[in-house]
């Protein structure tokens, strides 16, 4: 069995600032990361591996730096690492993205064997979209499965898969078709340790750096921000409120009167709330 | 699938991302269109939140605003018709058929397509549901357009075109987004994050129905069961209308009993701050904020939390935010109204208790009478 799993390098945003005057993401200096949603479609294809035997190909879009990111997933135990970087792909919106790790997830199959799953993550902590795995899952043409919490069988003669998928509300139990993309959910397992041998085979072996002439994309106007339908016209920080909470006066008092006097404060503001609360509470 | 490789055709000449040159065979796509989310009988509330939000955007562009409905024969499509009318729509576009009973992608995404191409809407807007993102992702790149996912704020532009905001970077900045050259603009929007319109009784307008083009042999997927969360764990934090949330000032698991108690004691749901759930004190569907639910509760009481923006940008919209830290200079007394400096441990089950106390005669009375 064949499976890519696509990651994404962002900035740990826990640590990004904003630049009071300019109102200008200060980048420098911000780590990066390994996308934590990817981590869950990562140790999953690592798992079906080896219970099916197979490789696992990882691939990501990003700079040069990206190649930390790849290198990290070796340690885990991925395969092969494949980073397609190029300035034309700057800029890229979702539609953009999917469309070039579209075309190198079909050059990775070219090359190495067509996959039978591409993983992606649920969604990045910096695009947030959740798009990029439903957009390769269409333009490759594969049985898309979001959200997915589980895997109980995988049948690679008979080309099926059965799924367990979140929705609103419960679970859906799927069967469907290889090959196909699946978007993992987060806290569905946990990231195995990296072997000592991982370990050795992440530093001495080379991380492959395509190019999107590597990645056999002909077609530039398709990529970066040309490529892009969507365009970010304004970026601004949020409004702060006006007026702080107004505090109640701790002091020297007991906690009984001082809980009593914060309903009263909150009744007085709401004033409807009585009776919601009062219905609410009736046991 | 063979939509998928349909080449939309490209904008004349130029960098779709400086200009705004939209081609002339988009020029006839007119109209605004909510996805009415209907699930398993049931229309999920976001859909009507988006028929107020799209009501606006109609209203601004001078158009009509049209209530997408999807589903299997019979009563619950029907009434989901009904109730788009009842909360806003203009006209519904209604596809009847079988295998839209459960939701899959392939038949949603053929139905949603098929639809856009015979009639051209110029916004469609989606909820950010599991259902919403999976079919909004697929229903964008089929079409090649624009998709601006989990806004928070619509509006039109002077010139026509959709302004849709949305936090980035982790919160903390907003961003506006603009699809110039391509049509329909779509738009997801996650639960709660605008305010439920008013329903209106109102007659069941035009209704223009659609055959689904596709058949069960063709869909590969199958659903070979469903297994509905247990009634008693669930979390219905999103619609709660008051709700209790506890963070890592709690300082031990133990301690979430404290919050649990006082969501008793006032019939509200409890939440909690995402360490939490990291550090698996509560299941993820308890986590408020950016990665968790957006809530819109009429009381929302927070303890042991500092208010991050994460966490700020999902509670915004409660109409009264109480705040319970030790820390007279956290974060969450920025955005908080009332406020109260005290170790949560401590003060939380006087809280409990105070409640309890003023709140029992009334159900007493309500019981009695
Ligand atoms: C991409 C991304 C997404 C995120 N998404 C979310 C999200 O959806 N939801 C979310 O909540 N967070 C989210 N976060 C995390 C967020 O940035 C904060 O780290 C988190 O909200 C902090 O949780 P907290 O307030 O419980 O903990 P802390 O920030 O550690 O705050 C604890 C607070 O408790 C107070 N305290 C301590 N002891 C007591 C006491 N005895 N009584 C009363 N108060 C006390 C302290 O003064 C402090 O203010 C996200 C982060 C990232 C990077
Ligand atoms: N530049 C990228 N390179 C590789 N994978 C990506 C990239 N961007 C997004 N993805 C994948 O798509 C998923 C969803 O991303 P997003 O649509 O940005 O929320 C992520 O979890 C990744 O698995």
């Amino acid at each position: 069995m064949h499976i890519v799993v696509c990651i994404k390098q962002v900035p740990d945003s826990a640590q990004i600032r904003v630049h009071p005057v300019t109102n200008t993401i200060m980048r420098q200096g911000v780590p990066t990361i390994i996308n934590p949603y990817d981590i869950f479609a990562l140790e999953e294809a690592l798992r079906l591996r080896d219970t099916y035997g197979g490789e696992v190909t990882v691939l990501t879009m990003g700079p040069p730096m990206a190649e930390d990111a790849l290198r990290k997933t070796l340690g885990y135990g991925a395969d092969r690492a494949v980073l397609l970087t190029d300035r034309y792909f700057a800029g890229s919106d979702t539609l953009a993205t999917s469309f070039a790790l579209s075309q190198a997830i079909a050059k990775v199959g070219e090359t190495f064997g067509t996959p039978d799953i591409v993983f992606t993550g649920k969604q990045t902590i910096d695009g947030d979209t959740a798009q990029v795995g439903p957009g390769i899952a269409k333009r490759l043409d594969l049985m898309q499965l979001t959200y997915v919490a589980k895997i109980p069988s995988v049948d690679l003669a008979a080309r099926e898969i059965k799924v367990e998928r979140r929705c609103e509300g419960g679970t859906q139990m799927l069967k469907s078709r290889l090959p196909c993309l699946i978007t993992m959910l987060e806290g569905t397992n946990e990231i195995r340790r990296g072997s000592l041998e991982d370990a050795l085979y992440a530093a001495r072996s080379q991380v492959l750096k395509w190019s999107a002439a590597d990645a056999g994309i002909d077609d530039l106007t398709r990529c970066g921000l040309r490529g892009s339908p969507t365009v970010v016209k304004r970026v601004f920080a949020p409004t702060a409120r006006a007026e702080k909470a107004a505090l109640i006066d701790t002091p020297e008092r007991n906690l009984r009167d001082l809980a009593d006097e914060l309903i009263a404060a909150i009744l007085t503001r709401g004033p409807a709330l009585e009776q919601e609360l009062a219905f609410n509470g009736g046991e | 699938m063979s939509s998928a490789n349909r080449e939309a055709p490209r904008p004349a000449s130029g960098r779709a991302g400086t200009k705004k040159e939209l081609p002339d065979h988009f020029k006839d796509y007119r109209h605004v269109w909510v996805f009415i989310e209907l699930e398993r009988g049931q229309v999920h509330p976001v859909s009507f939140e988006l028929l107020g939000e799209g009501r606006k955007l109609a209203d601004k562009l001078g158009v009509e605003l049209a209530g997408i409905v999807l589903g299997p024969p019979g009563e619950t499509t029907q009434s989901a018709v009904t109730e788009a009318f009842a909360y806003g729509a203009d006209l519904v576009y209604n596809v009847e058929a079988p295998l839209l009973a459960d939701y899959r992608n392939e038949p949603f995404t053929k139905a949603m397509t098929d639809l856009v191409d015979a009639h051209k809407p110029e916004i469609l807007l989606l909820g950010a549901t599991t259902l919403g993102r999976d079919l909004a992702g697929s229903v964008a790149t089929t079409l090649k357009t624009g998709l601006t996912a989990d806004c928070t704020e619509l509006d039109v532009d002077t010139d026509g075109s959709l302004a849709a905001t949305r936090p980035t970077f982790g919160g903390s900045l907003l961003c506006t987004i603009y699809t110039l050259n391509y049509r329909p603009q779509m738009a997801t929007v996650r639960p709660r994050v605008m305010p439920m319109p008013r329903r209106m009784d109102k007659p069941v307008g035009r209704v223009i129905r659609h055959q689904l083009s596709v058949a069960e042999d063709d869909i590969v997927t199958k659903v070979l069961g469903f297994l509905p969360d247990s009634q008693s764990g669930k979390a219905n934090l999103a619609y709660a209308d008051v709700v209790v949330a506890g963070g890592l000032g709690l300082g031990a698991a133990e301690n979430l009993q404290l919050v649990k108690d006082l969501a008793r004691a006032i019939g509200a749901e409890h939440g909690c701050s995402r360490p939490l759930v990291q550090k698996g004190w509560l299941s993820a569907d308890r986590q408020i904020g950016q990665t968790g639910k957006t809530i819109r509760p009429k009381l929302y009481i927070a303890a042991g939390i500092s208010g991050a923006i994460q966490h700020r940008v999902g509670v915004e919209g409660a109409d009264l935010i109480v705040a319970i830290n030790t820390d007279p200079k956290a974060p969450i007394f920025d955005f908080a109204h009332l406020g109260i400096v005290t170790d949560a441990i401590r003060f939380l089950p006087a809280l409990t208790e105070a409640f309890t106390r003023r709140l029992s005669p009334h159900s007493r009375d309500k019981l009695a009478s």
